[in-house]
């Protein structure tokens, strides 16, 4: 089973005709799920998620050359995925709101008002991409700082700050809306 | 902003962003338009794409060393 993952990924790297196109195939296959659903963590668009999953595969595809087998493939397309999604981000408009029918995990406090949860979510929109995504990953997916630093190709301590900047941010933000956190 | 109001403004985020299912799946099979997308734009023509304005930059460039040979050596100078 391993000799067989191994063939794979030996078989995309070298990109030879007539082995090249089903290897990539395979990996499509096995990885797009936890592709897209990495993606749809960061954008939070269902359908957006599902053409940066395409654009990533599109990526890894063109890239195939750069790949390295012994770090794995899981994270290298994670990588990609990551500033596909990036891209997309800094695309968008800063009033855009998140949609709200994506399959998510209920946190409901009855403390916390709609009106609070709904400026949050507001603001949280208008965050600068780069802290946007780190504070999307760690904060509310509770992705291990490691992981996230991982993905976004930056040191763990650096993944901590643009936490840390986007929290002051989201909270400067709320204030001058006269909000008190 | 001290520990406590960072503690705080992350609960306030979990609240008002919620987490992504960890079953979330797309709501499609995604190989048929990964194919469609190969097959409009093999891999090895799309690295050697240029765009209009490249041409046009090439062309003003070629069109000016004719105009004035004595400029190359200038033009190599800042390259």
């Amino acid at each position: 089973m391993q000799n067989d993952v191994s063939k794979v990924l030996d078989e995309f790297r070298e990109g030879r005709a007539g082995t090249f196109e089903a290897a990539f195939e395979t990996l499509f296959h096995q990885h797009q799920r936890a592709v897209y659903g990495w993606i749809l963590r960061i954008v939070r668009n269902p359908a957006a998620a599902e053409d940066l999953t395409i654009e990533t595969f599109w990526r890894i595809y063109k890239a195939h050359a750069r790949f390295e087998p012994a770090r794995g493939f899981e994270g290298w397309a994670r990588r990609i995925a990551t500033h596909a999604a990036l891209d997309w981000l800094r695309a968008l408009r800063p009033e855009d709101e998140l949609p709200p029918d994506i399959p998510s995990v209920s946190t409901g406090n009855p403390a916390i008002t709609a009106e609070i949860r709904r400026m949050t979510g507001l603001a949280f929109g208008r965050l600068p991409p780069k802290l946007r995504i780190a504070a999307t990953l760690a904060v509310v997916e509770e992705q291990p700082y490691k992981d996230v630093a991982a993905a976004l190709g930056i040191s763990v301590g650096a993944v901590k700050l643009r936490v840390f900047r986007a929290l002051r941010l989201l909270r400067k933000d709320l204030e001058r809306e006269g909000m008190k956190p | 902003m001290n520990a406590h109001d960072e503690d705080r403004m992350k609960e306030l985020l979990r609240q008002a962003v919620s987490r992504v299912d960890d079953d979330a799946k797309a709501g499609r099979d995604l190989w048929p338009a990964m194919r469609k997308r190969m097959e409009a734009r093999p891999a090895g023509l799309a690295q050697f794409h240029f765009s209009w304005f490249d041409w046009a930059l090439a062309a003003g460039l070629v069109a000016f060393v004719g105009f004035l040979p004595s400029s190359i050596p200038v033009i190599l100078y800042y390259l």
